[in-house]
């Protein structure tokens, strides 16, 4: 490897254009060795997102670092990954399915598709609050784009949805149900836009819980909460109806994981309602999601999506502004 | 030479709270503020370090040295100010880089090195060189967490210099690991001082800087006081380490109860006058004010000296009839005069004691009383000052240069450095 001594920059000549890293020194191997990196007090939040970029590599093994520290000692290993989405599944299903009697068919489907957007969410929200903290050994000695932490929390998120995503397939094959075919390209772009959304929750989590360490507790309160506002064991409709009397459905569909957790079901569960007999007479329809087309879904997810950006780079900034601290915090 | 590092009015402000309070409650409590003293760890910091440089950065604990480093290093962002750091660079700050102590030592070697900014190819090319590096072959694929200190450090430092960075910063580190690794860690650190790359080095170990440094950077209360050559700058820091009251005399004294007390104590040396502190060789005088109530025919005066780190350097021997003193009523000075003292670098102190010469009886203690310091202006480095006669000649006739034959097959003689070319 070549060496800045033995190729001095050519007097006179003109210094490459300075690289400004508020606060985050970071090296790219391969780079001339008279790149000059900037340490100061400011948030750049151009030169943030490039060195995200640069570092995606990283990212891929601070994920795989996370899997195998989470799953490391374990008996079952990975298998818990699948365990526990599958007894929060099981349990939802008696409630609703034993106790509360629902003739909705194929319950457990519908559930299903609710509860994948909603771990994705969850795992994520929940596992960045104690990153960073837990990651003081490496953040005091090595300088790198922090907030990769709180992504490779969404990251170990997104493995975990990929193997609930085989199971679902596995389900919806036993059920002999088929997915809405024309509408399946929603759930990429939904699936972006909840991983937009995601991180940019992550990101600012794990910086704000350095310094206040309520945040993991008021997090798991906020989340249980969140939970059963967005429609994911019970259908949209439900409550839509009565919200659209108070003109009140957009406060609704605010929450962002609801026009995700909508599309997943609309598009997976391919029925938007339902119709129950009652008394061996009366039929009653149950309307389980809007009648609206691929458009309007469309429209929402690209909603959720711009509004997410704005939120990643807000995440970005405030991260930014707490991560000088960090190494002196923890 | 272009700079490798420029340091610019770099200031870094810490908070001090009175209870760290880092729950919602106490800050609703306090309405969102909490109260903090606003401490600066470094204020105003320039310095322009070259490339190819080695500079060492001294100060004693809390001075902002490592501070510093990590602002540098980029861990810490300073408060204003600016740095600019020319090429690539990994700092080895404090014990080991940062371990997932779940991870194997192959695992965190990956994640380390790809922290520093190395791709999965490159780590690969480098992993058996890290792994012979730290000398852990039989152990790289066990956890972390259960890896000794002295491993831990190894596989540390292994990474970062097998990074090659343009620019390394070392924290402390060359303090630890034995003896045999240290050598290792100190090769590495010329080989890198060949190859012209930048090397800083905070420490408060005054012989490593002295050794390695080209120019020394000596730091307190987060400011600079000196940028000089080694030699220079350790004068500057032991002065500034102990303080003006260097030899300070011992106000404690008076009789209580005792026939006799040590007064005051008193450190003179050849340098007295103009210097804190004495050169090796110089002479030194330690005296003692003796206070009594009544005569003491059969005392023995004492003398211990030890050094920084409490380690007994040396003692008098007690029963020593050179020591024996007649202390008649209303006592005297007793003096201890060492015409050469064979010591390098360091703060010392005195003790001084008197005792009966016919029992056990001690009439008085005075434990490490004064001090006085040796400042080295040479570069050999230790403790005691040996003024070994060097001499070479060729081998004579005779002297084959063979290893001696071993009788039993139980051990193999270690080859000894330099005999390889004879025994060829």
């Amino acid at each position: 490897m070549a060496l800045g001594v033995d190729q001095p920059a050519p007097a006179g000549s003109e210094p490459e254009r300075p690289m400004i890293i508020g606060g985050s020194t970071r090296f790219v191997p391969g780079q001339s060795h008279d790149r000059i990196t900037i340490v100061n007090g400011k948030v750049q939040l151009g030169q943030r997102l490039v060195d995200l970029w640069r570092n995606r590599d990283l990212l891929m093994l601070l994920t795989r670092t996370e899997l195998k520290v989470k799953y490391k000692e374990s008996v079952l290993g990975y298998a818990w990954s699948m365990l526990n989405p599958a007894l929060v599944l099981a349990i939802y299903y008696m409630i609703f399915k034993v106790i509360s009697r629902t003739q909705q068919p194929h319950f457990a489907i519908w559930l299903f598709c609710g509860l994948l957007v909603w771990n994705l969410f969850n795992n994520s929200a929940q596992g960045s609050t104690t990153v960073v903290v837990g990651k003081a050994g490496i953040i005091k000695k090595v300088a790198f784009p922090r907030e990769l932490l709180a992504m490779s929390t969404v990251g170990v998120a997104m493995v975990l949805f990929a193997i609930q995503v085989g199971v679902l397939i596995l389900f919806l094959i036993g059920f002999q149900l088929t997915p809405d075919w024309g509408s399946l390209w929603l759930l990429p772009l939904a699936l972006i836009a909840l991983l937009v959304f995601t991180s940019a929750v992550s990101i600012f989590l794990s910086a704000v819980n350095v310094y206040l360490r309520d945040t993991q507790h008021l997090t798991e309160v906020a989340l249980m909460a969140w939970f059963w506002l967005t429609p994911i064991v019970y259908p949209f409709e439900q409550l839509g109806t009565h919200l659209a009397k108070y003109h009140l459905t957009w406060l609704y569909l605010a929450n962002p994981v609801t026009p995700i957790a909508m599309t997943f079901q609309r598009v997976i569960y391919n029925q938007t309602s339902y119709v129950a007999t009652k008394n061996n007479s009366s039929h009653v329809a149950t309307q389980l999601l809007p009648a609206y087309g691929d458009s309007w879904y469309a429209m929402m997810i690209g909603i959720v999506f711009v509004v997410s950006v704005g939120l990643f780079l807000l995440a970005l900034i405030v991260f930014g502004r707490l991560e000088g601290n960090f190494a002196e915090e923890l | 030479m272009a700079t490798a590092i420029e340091v610019r009015d770099i200031s870094k402000q810490f908070k001090l709270y009175t209870e760290k309070q880092t729950s919602l409650k106490e800050r609703i409590i306090k309405g969102g503020k909490m109260p903090f003293t606003p401490f600066w760890a470094l204020r105003d910091v320039n310095v322009d370090i070259m490339q190819g440089e080695t500079f060492g950065i001294l100060g004693r604990n809390g001075c902002g040295k490592s501070t510093l480093l990590k602002c540098i290093a980029g861990i810490l962002k300073p408060t204003s100010g600016e740095i600019r750091v020319r090429g690539s660079l990994a700092a080895m700050l404090e014990l080991g880089a940062g371990f997932q102590p779940d991870l194997s030592g192959r695992d965190n070697i990956f994640l380390n090195g790809s922290l520093l900014g190395l791709s999965h190819a490159d780590i690969e090319k480098r992993y058996d060189a890290i792994v012979a590096f730290a000398e852990l072959e039989d152990f790289i694929d066990n956890q972390v967490k259960f890896y000794s200190s002295g491993m831990y450090v190894r596989l540390g430092f292994a990474v970062a210099v097998n990074v090659e960075p343009d620019v390394l910063l070392v924290d402390e580190v060359l303090a630890v690991g034995d003896a045999s690794f240290q050598r290792k860690c100190l090769d590495h650190v010329k080989k890198f001082q060949r190859e012209g790359r930048t090397i800083v080095v905070v420490s408060h170990a005054t012989d490593v800087m002295r050794q390695n440094c080209e120019r020394v950077m000596v730091m307190n209360h987060g400011q600079v006081i000196t940028i000089a050559d080694p030699g220079e700058g350790i004068r500057v820091f032991l002065a500034d380490l102990l303080g003006v009251g260097t030899l300070e005399h011992s106000e404690s004294g008076g009789i209580e109860g005792n026939v006799l007390a040590i007064g005051v104590v008193h450190a003179d040396h050849g340098g007295s006058g103009e210097r804190m502190h004495l050169y090796p060789g110089e002479s030194l005088t330690i005296t003692a004010d003796l206070d009594s109530l009544a005569p003491v025919p059969n005392a023995m005066a004492t003398i211990a000296i030890h050094d920084d780190k409490n380690e007994l350097v040396f003692a008098s021997d007690p029963d020593d009839p050179m020591c024996a003193i007649e202390v008649p009523e209303g006592g005297g000075i007793v003096r201890f005069h060492f015409p050469e003292v064979p010591l390098l670098d360091g703060t010392y102190s005195v003790s001084v004691g008197v005792r009966s010469a016919t029992d056990t009886a001690i009439y008085d203690w005075k434990d490490q009383v004064t001090k006085f310091e040796v400042a080295n202006p040479g570069r050999s480095t230790g403790r005691v000052r040996l003024l070994p006669d060097i001499s070479f000649r060729l081998r004579g006739l005779g002297l084959t240069g063979e290893v001696p034959a071993v009788s039993s097959g139980d051990y193999a003689p270690l080859p000894l450095p330099g005999w390889e070319e004879s025994t060829a």
